[in-house]
């Protein structure tokens, strides 16, 4: 029997619709059951969906296509990066279910239903193959998210969802527009036929500009940024999860998908812009997230500063640096998801964030104290965490094309040291000032089951990283060779002006996407 | 499985277990299998060093495991042997094994003992893989993990504010550091192709004379990476500008500041300087530079030591100065003499620290030494340690006969530093003799107030406290009495009594190791024929040369620390011994510069006023006024019709927008399909 063979992609898509309109109709008790057993389902397609893939085979596996109407076509197919998208997102999915099992006592079914939907839009956005196809699941999956904020959300709800709104109309419009001048000039929705068309330089700044609205906001980019905080601060703990864990990733992967193999001449263009922006995103949301009062607005500032770095990783036009990129998203997902979840397992107990509530938690909860600090430090890059390895190749790949971002985005290393740091300090160490807190009891089993496979995954990213690479390493570089011909000089130009030894090479080794732009 | 994987990861194992399993195993186990573990690395260590020490070893590399493949950029976990590695080995081990034993009585009472012995051992774990990497991102997981489990040990009793903030002022400080380091190694693996140590050694001599662009300069290449790198050991050793979190380290355990702030942690950046040699032998500039910032660094710290009164603090200072010596002597070429202080120091520090944890043991968590005196009856073996540390660090000894670890060592550096002979390397030789001297009177001045004299003990709350305790449980009745307790010899009715064998036992063999440090080992690391056998077998520059031209300097220069010392021994007798009132008149008539030795250099405050208040006036800055006065204000909230809009939708339905959206969504792809099938 082949994989290939089974609609593997269609089924995972349609597992959770199906439970969702179950969990519609069912008690509280059921629907948790139903949607814990859906997405575990899918987390184990996910799984034979990574043992099937093969690194060295097609460049687009398990396809599918079929016609919807009209030019929507169903078609389906991912390569590596979409595959460790996915996994992500189907690894998060049942920690939500679990995260929201007993603090979601509301109109639970349709909390569990708006979960799967977006389980199902997330996963679809990471492999559709139709541009259109991706535009629907692209936009729509904001909908259950604004279901969740505005209907399980807290005290601001309508605000951070005002926000949200407003923020992501307008880039999803412009998108769309570009969308269809590009399917009118390549004569088809099919992303892979795009990817190798070659627009005119012209229009690619306006194509290229258009979507940056769309996955800027949705990154979100310094300064389109408000709206995360607002929204994490509302959202229920799980939904705070797939924000951070996935929603941020899909304007990574946007421009990974599209900006960058799409208009390599207007990327390269823009990229003091996109360097700009991030070295501002990272200086400034950390100086701010070192004030916040509030621990989600503190983890969502964070958040801002970590997304840039991607930015700058995906700009610099060299497998390390996208390769970093991708693997800060992964870490970020899993890592800032585990901080929420943090937050979430105190915030049931005590239902406040303010940092200023809690202290000395290290006493009275020595285990949560712990997985605590390892995420904290997987936060701040400690090398042995996922953090480092996806800090650690990004800035690499910057240094080559700028060595002013490079230096001023590693001072995030200090500043976020500095944030996190004091976070921890604040919640688990010093006295216990706070007698509620001070009683409150360790995390149970449930919440270790939540954060314990994080946890692994974490330091298992950090230490053997080559089983999260190996998959997008082929893809990675099918994507700097398409880019190679645009590929920034940089202003480091790590070139030697040597006259005693002439002619002068850069780099020593085979590699050819690396070499451009040094002479 | 070699002797090597044994000795990195059988203490990562013993945290691990110790760490996670405490719950089940309880404290005895813990404490137990911890230092059976470093007992056993040091043990395996100890063969591979005298292997290389006697020739019959050679240097090779274990490896373990990928780590990342990313492009052209690959690293490994892997475990590299030579003899640099094997000097380090046996520091690392030994020194740790008989803290973890010395921690047995020292932590005796604490709650928490097992996840102490956890983190000294995951420090080990880590110190072990940043001596043993044979690439710079392995050096750099090392270089932080010890920074985790210093960051960790620093703040152990974290229920103390104090603590807390030492611990996050070391993390951050030495982040500064690793700012440089990493831009530094990015640097490398863009000129070099890879970030393995051997083959940038290999590589560099080929670029000497080189430029490179750097922030839009344009700059010497090798001088560029040399300080970039430079700028990390500064940060993890201490060096002057990035040494501020070391004092306030202080605030960990004694234990603690033995292993990691004076053996071990602290000399990873005269580690790395001398694992990449010939790297820095490229650059004269950067060797110009670490023997200035070495050389100020060790003068910056022996002059503040003179003032302090805390036990531990002065020891900290003289760290830091020492450790500056080590980078001065690496500056000027000598890194066997930089690597064999390195390895006295680490004994005779270990071994002063421990002494003070002693002592203050022995004085109930007094560390003021105001509040000492008149010891040396009461706890003769501790004092007996102390001596042997004390007569190490000053470096006593006799020229052309012999003497303690640090005679050997420091009057090696400083006649390397002569022998140099360049402007900047006599700067370091003179300021070498200098603090020489100030080394020998503080080092002094803390024996004599704490063991000679008559007992202070009686001002001293802890003292106080002490004997109040004691006074409640036995004598109920005449609480008052005690309780204000006061009497004629100073002791306040306290009885300090000498340590238990647990402590006790690392005192006397690192004694051993103070005493006779220097003169068993001098030969191999820095006589010019032994040495350069030793170290060739590593990655080690060692320049023959030097060390011959070492041997020639005149006379007056191998006496002239000799004389320093001399000078600060009597000074401080004269001082603390004979007058009783010359310190305090001193400092009464230079009080301006004894306030600002006081304050050390006021360097703390500096630093608050340029970084610390201004990162968080900047950040409630661009929060109130950028986030919410611009962005949100000309953004979301805009014109007053959005907001007009957004109250309006406010009142109306929660979920508002979302039909809006919906709306629009579909709109427009019901336009876009329309116009599709229009043209298709």
């Amino acid at each position: 029997m082949n994989a290939a063979d089974i609609p593997i992609l269609s089924i995972m898509l349609a597992i959770p619709v199906v439970a969702a309109a179950f969990c519609l109709f069912v008690r509280a008790e059921k629907a948790r059951l139903i949607a814990l057993v859906a997405t575990l389902a899918n987390l184990a397609l996910g799984v034979v969906l990574w043992l099937s893939y093969d690194p060295a085979g097609a460049q687009w596996q398990f396809t599918e296509a079929a016609t919807l109407f009209g030019p929507i076509g169903w078609r389906l197919g991912i390569d590596g990066i979409s595959l460790t998208l996915i996994m992500l997102s189907v690894f998060l999915m049942p920690i939500c279910i679990g995260a929201s099992w007993t603090s979601i006592q509301k109109r639970v079914g349709e909390y569990m239903a708006a979960f799967l939907l977006m389980e199902t839009l997330m996963i679809g956005v990471f492999a559709a193959q139709d541009l259109l196809l991706f535009y629907i699941f692209f936009e729509a999956g904001l909908i259950p998210m604004y279901l969740i904020i505005g209907i399980w959300g807290g005290q601001d709800r309508i605000y951070a969802s005002y926000k949200f709104f407003l923020y992501t109309l307008l880039g999803s419009l412009v998108m769309l527009i570009a969308m269809l001048w590009m399917i009118q000039f390549a004569g088809t929705a099919d992303i892979p036929t795009l990817l190798n068309t070659d627009f005119p330089v012209e229009a690619q700044k306006w194509l290229w500009f258009a979507f940056f609205a769309s996955f800027a906001v949705k990154m979100p980019m310094w300064p389109v940024h408000t709206w995360l905080p607002d929204a994490h601060v509302q959202a229920p703990t799980a939904g705070s999860v797939i924000l951070a864990g996935v929603l941020l990733k899909m304007g990574g992967y946007g421009f990974l998908r599209f900006s960058l193999p799409m208009f390599p001449e207007a990327s390269a263009d823009f990229i003091p812009l996109v360097f700009g922006l991030s070295m501002v995103a990272v200086v400034y949301t950390s100086l701010v997230a070192l004030v916040q009062q509030d621990m989600k607005k503190l983890i969502a500032y964070s958040s801002v500063a970590h997304m840039a770095i991607v930015t700058i990783g995906l700009f610099t036009f060299n497998q390390q640096g996208i390769e970093g990129a991708i693997i800060v998203m992964l870490s970020h997902g899993l890592v800032s998801g585990a901080l929420f979840l943090c937050v979430g397992v105190i915030y049931d107990r005590l239902h406040t964030r303010e940092i200023s509530r809690y202290g000395g938690l290290s006493v009275n909860m020595p285990k949560y104290a712990l997985l605590f600090m390892l995420f904290t430090m997987a936060s701040v890059g400690l090398p042995g965490t996922s953090g480092f390895v996806g800090e650690f190749l990004s800035l690499a790949g910057a240094y080559k094309v700028s060595t002013w971002a490079t230096l001023i985005a590693t001072t995030g290393i200090i500043l976020g040291a500095g944030y996190m740091l004091y976070l921890y300090r604040r919640i688990a160490f010093g006295p216990q000032v706070n007698a509620d807190a001070a009683a409150m009891s360790d995390v149970n089993g449930r919440e270790m089951w939540l954060l314990a496979p994080i946890a692994v995954v974490v330091l298992w990213m950090g230490v053997y990283p080559e089983t999260f690479l190996a998959p997008i390493r082929r893809d990675v570089a099918t994507i700097v060779a398409r880019v190679e011909r645009a590929a920034p000089a940089g202003d480091s130009k790590i070139k030697l002006v040597d006259p005693t030894t002439a002619p002068y090479r850069v780099v020593h080794g085979p590699e050819k996407n690396m070499a451009e732009g040094s002479h | 499985m070699t002797a090597i994987h044994i000795i990195v990861f059988l203490p990562l194992l013993a945290a691990l277990v110790a760490g996670l399993g405490q719950r089940f195993i309880g404290a005895l186990a813990a404490k137990t299998i911890t230092t059976a573990g470093l007992f056993i690395a040091a043990f395996l260590s100890w063969p591979i060093f005298i292997g290389f020490l006697s020739g019959s070893e050679t240097a090779y590399v274990q490896p373990v495991m990928t780590w990342v493949q990313s492009g052209d950029l690959t690293f490994d976990w892997e475990l590299r042997v030579d003899a640099l590695t094997a000097v380090m080995l046996v520091v690392i081990t030994s020194v740790s094994a008989l803290v973890h034993l010395y921690s047995w009585g020292y932590m005796e009472e604490d709650p928490d003992q097992s996840r102490f012995f956890a983190y000294l051992s995951l420090f080990t774990f880590a110190m072990l893989m940043l001596v043993t990497a044979n690439n710079l991102v392995q050096m750099f997981f090392g270089w932080e993990g010890v920074g985790l489990a210093s960051y960790l040990l620093i703040g152990f009793w974290y229920k103390k504010p104090s603590a807390n903030a030492a611990a996050i002022k070391a993390f951050v400080v030495n982040r500064v550091g690793d700012l440089g380091f990493m831009l530094g190694i990015f640097g490398i693996f863009w000129l070099f192709g890879t970030v393995s140590i051997p083959e940038i050694l290999a590589a560099a001599p080929d670029k000497v004379g080189s430029s490179i662009g750097f922030l839009g300069l344009r700059v010497d290449t090798m001088s560029l990476l040399c300080i970039l790198l430079f700028i990390g050991a500064m940060g993890k050793s201490a060096q002057l500008g990035l040494h501020t979190w070391l004092p306030d380290a202080m605030e960990g355990p004694t234990p603690v500041s033995a292993l990691i702030h004076a053996a071990t942690m602290v000399t990873a950046g005269v580690f790395m300087v001398c694992r990449l040699s010939p790297l820095f032998e490229t650059s004269q500039f950067a060797l110009n530079v670490v023997t200035i910032v070495g050389a100020t660094t060790a003068i910056f710290a022996a002059t503040v030591g003179l003032v302090q009164t805390d036990i531990k603090r002065v020891i900290a200072y003289s760290t830091c100065s020492q450790l500056g010596y080590m980078f001065f002597a690496a500056g000027s070429g000598a890194y066997g003499a930089a690597m064999f202080h390195l390895f006295t120091h680490a004994f005779f520090k270990a071994l002063l620290f421990l002494g003070a944890g002693s002592v203050i043991h022995a004085m109930h968590h007094e560390q003021d030494m105001r509040y000492y005196g008149g010891l040396r009856k009461h706890i003769p073996l501790t004092f007996w340690a102390m001596m042997a540390g004390t007569l190490a660090i000053t470096g006593v000894g006799i020229v052309g006969v012999g003497g303690f670890a640090g005679f050997y060592s420091k009057d090696a550096i400083i006649e390397a530093a002569f022998a140099s002979g360049s402007t900047y390397h006599m700067y370091g030789f003179a300021i070498g003799v200098i603090a020489a001297l100030l080394t020998s009177f503080y080092s002094w001045r803390l024996m004599f107030l704490t063991f000679f004299g008559k007992p202070r003990w009686e001002q001293s709350e802890h003292i106080q406290h002490a004997v109040h305790d004691h006074g409640d449980h036995d004598h109920e009745h005449d609480h008052d009495a005690h309780a204000h307790a006061t009497t004629r010899d100073g002791t306040a009715g306290y009885h300090p009594h000498e340590s238990p064998w647990s402590m006790l036992t690392p005192l006397a063999l690192l004694t051993l190791g103070a005493v006779f440090a220097g003169f068993v080992f001098h030969n191999q690391f820095i006589e010019a024929e032994a040495g350069k056998a030793f170290w060739a077998n590593s990655t080690l520059y060692f320049n023959e040369h030097l060390m011959h031209a070492m041997h020639e300097v005149p006379m007056w220069v191998k006496l002239s620390s000799t004389v320093a010392m001399l000078l600060g021994l009597i000074t401080a007798f004269s001082m603390y011994q004979l007058s009783k009132d010359a310190p305090q008149r001193l400092a009464a008539t230079f009080a301006p510069i004894y306030r600002f030795l006081l304050n050390k250099w006021y360097f703390d405050e500096l630093y608050s006023f340029l970084f610390v208040r201004p990162a968080f006036w900047f950040g409630r800055l661009f929060w109130k006024q950028g986030d919410i006065g611009i962005i949100d204000r000309f953004g979301p909230n805009g014109s007053a019709a959005a907001v007009s809009f957004g109250s309006k939708m406010a009142v109306r339905m929660q979920s508002g927008y979302l039909y809006t959206y919906a709306l629009v969504m579909l709109l427009g792809l019901v336009v876009a399909v329309s116009w599709m099938m229009v043209r298709i």
